[in-house]
């Protein structure tokens, strides 16, 4: 039993006109085997929030703190928090020429395990995937990212979670994008390694749609850096049904359908 | 012994058209390098200077001209007149590529050498020219695709850090042949390997790779030029670079001419580099000149971008370490090169060097 508690994290980006106030002291305890999900309006920070978990450089930590089992994870490298077991599926997938897709799992596994895979194994294990997220072989053979639709990019994110096993797993908007089918393929995935290995999971999004199939303990709502209110699964539905207007300051309406 | 109009002294008038170009076999025929000069521009040439040496007491002709090679600057003059003639013949179907290893043993004395590979009608097979250790060389590489015939030349070049190496490969592409010529430049100090390719007989095909890996105070020059004479014939000129460490520098420049008689031509020519630290500097100039309204297509691209934050991101977020992550993606972008060689011996000894030259 994990857990990756998130205190008063405060983040900010350094745009143009200087330094933007993203996240503004917020707080999320997830344990394993729990799934959280993350609504809120265009802007409110979500995608922030998986990339300051992640690591990614843009975005500074000007406070609070992030824990998994204790040990700090911002005091930690993009790579080492990796390794320790956090996985974010982003929301926009980078390409990478030259790189296939079998090179970058084997070496992302052997990274993540601290050992090559068993060659026979791992080659059983990674189509076995491909084929229950009904991606064809050949995107093995593929560059990481390049020329994939939307939704395949998408698949690709969940194959490297069923394959690399995290402990913990941000999906940032993973069903943006995704036809009804893709959909209901992509959330066996996240359910098979929820119960395959305990995952915890963050799952951002904006429609209920896919929390119909990746049931969710608990929804928080962000708005402006912050959590505004929490609750069951039923507060999805109201969100769904009234939008954030409630929780935004009068005059000010949100984008977000 | 022809001396082309313009070929003369200070005479030199600006080339309109690339195929215009003075020629001559005679050194003396030439002016000196000059930094205005477009095709000496961006060579720092007092470090080429020792390639000049002994280039004022050059005698006139002494080798026999080529038909199909016209030295177009003093150095490939000055190697023509100087330098052994090294026949290299392609007959029937060749199995195993010929090797030729130039090792070098220090800067001096200044070598001169001619290479002449010859690929006869139908006939198929590989040349690989590999160049190591210390050297002065200037070199001409003359090339002849015979009809119907298929050749690959690569010119290999892991110099030591202080080689001077200015070479001028010009080649023949006859009719249905085909040629896949590969300059890939990882060592040495002022490296200018500059292929010259006219696809003469109709349907001839031609792909001009090229792989460059600057690092710091190494400057790897190539100036590419693909002329399409033929009927319904096709090019592909791609170039990529990566460079790091200060002063890590390197130049191509790309001329495509399509001929007023090269109807249906298919031409496409990019260069793409990219660039890993500060101070490093990548020049890239393509051109592309058409004289026949009737061809199939032609196009060029240019990018020069640094190393991508994104991609490393990525990589890093599964887990990768940066070191390996940054290897991934720079091996990823010269690999599209390195597939294209002869030979999975070779293309597993150019992943290494690679790795070696990251690992730097
Ligand atoms: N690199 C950046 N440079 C400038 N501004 C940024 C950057 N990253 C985020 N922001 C700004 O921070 C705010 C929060 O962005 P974020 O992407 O976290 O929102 P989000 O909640 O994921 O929105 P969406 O629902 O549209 O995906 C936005 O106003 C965005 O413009
Ligand atoms: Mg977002």
């Amino acid at each position: 039993m994990s857990t990756l508690e998130i205190k008063d994290l405060r983040v900010s980006v350094a745009t143009e006109q200087g330094r933007k106030e993203i996240l503004k002291g917020l707080d999320l305890s997830v344990r394993s085997g729990e799934t959280h999900a993350i609504m809120g309006p265009n802007g409110a920070g979500k995608s922030t929030l998986g990339y300051a978990l992640a690591g990614h450089p843009k975005y500074e930590i000007d406070g609070g703190s992030v824990t998994l089992d204790g040990a700090d994870v911002l005091a930690m490298s993009i790579d080492e928090r990796a390794r320790a077991g956090l996985f974010l599926a982003m929301q926009y997938p980078v390409e990478i020429p030259g790189v296939t897709v079998a090179d970058f799992l084997r070496t992302a596994k052997t990274a993540v395990s601290g050992e090559a895979p068993a060659v026979r194994t791992w080659i059983k294990e990674v189509r076995g995937s491909m084929e229950q997220l009904r991606m064809d072989r050949s995107f093995a053979e593929r560059n990481v990212n390049e020329g994939f639709s939307g939704g395949e990019k998408k698949r690709h994110e969940i194959l490297q979670l069923e394959l690399l096993r995290p402990r913990f797993a941000i999906l940032d908007e993973t069903d943006s994008g995704l036809d009804v089918d893709a959909l209901k393929i992509v959330s066996e995935g996240v359910n098979r390694a929820r119960e395959a290995t305990g995952l915890g999971v963050i799952l951002i999004t904006h429609y209920t749609r896919i929390l119909r199939y990746i049931q969710p303990d608990f929804v928080h709502v962000l708005v402006d850096g912050r959590v505004a209110e929490e609750g069951g699964p039923e507060l999805a539905d109201r969100l769904e049904n009234e939008g954030y207007d409630r929780f935004l300051p009068a005059g000010a309406s949100s984008e977000s359908a | 012994m022809a001396v082309q109009p313009g070929a003369g002294g200070a005479s030199l008038a600006p080339v309109q058209t690339r195929d215009e170009r003075p020629w001559s076999y005679v050194p003396s025929a030439f002016s000196a390098p000059d930094r205005h000069d477009p095709a000496w521009q961006f060579l720092d040439l007092d470090r080429l200077a020792p390639l000049l040496d002994g280039a004022t007491d050059a005698a006139g002709e002494q080798n026999a001209p080529s038909a199909t090679f016209r030295p177009e600057d003093i150095l490939s003059a000055l190697a023509w007149q100087q330098g052994d003639h090294e026949p290299i013949v392609i007959d029937g179907e060749q199995a195993e590529p010929v090797v030729a290893v130039v090792e070098g043993t220090g800067l001096e004395p200044v070598v001169a050498r001619n290479v002449r590979i010859e690929a006869r009608p139908h006939s198929s097979g590989t040349v690989v020219l590999e160049y190591r250790g210390s050297a002065s060389l200037r070199e001409n590489v003359e090339i002849i695709v015979g009809d119907g015939a298929h050749l690959t030349v690569v010119s290999l070049q892991q110099w030591a850090d202080d080689a001077l190496h200015a070479a001028a490969h010009q080649a023949v592409v006859g009719r249905d042949a085909s040629l896949k010529h590969v300059v890939v430049s990882l060592g040495g100090g002022v490296v200018r390997i500059n292929p010259s390719v006219r696809l003469a007989g109709d349907g001839a095909e031609t792909q001009l790779l090229g792989l460059a890996f600057a690092d710091a105070g190494q400057h790897f020059e190539s100036q590419v030029f693909l002329h399409h004479e033929g009927r319904r014939t096709k090019g592909n000129v791609t170039y990529k670079g990566a460079l790091q460490g200060a002063g890590a520098r390197t130049v191509w420049i790309g001329d495509v001419l399509i001929g007023p008689d090269a109807v249906g031509t298919d031409s496409y020519e990019q260069n793409r580099n990219l660039v890993l630290t500060e101070g490093a500097r990548a020049d890239s100039i393509p051109n592309l000149e058409i004289k026949t309204g009737d061809i199939q297509g032609a196009g060029h691209a240019s990018a020069t971008g640094r190393f991508d934050d994104e991609q490393l991101f990525y990589l890093r977020a599964r887990g990768i370490p940066e070191d390996e992550a940054r290897r991934l993606v720079v091996i990823g972008f010269l690999a599209e090169i390195i597939q294209q060689l002869p030979g999975e011996a070779l293309r597993e000894r150019l992943f290494e060097a690679v790795a070696q030259e990251l690992s730097r």
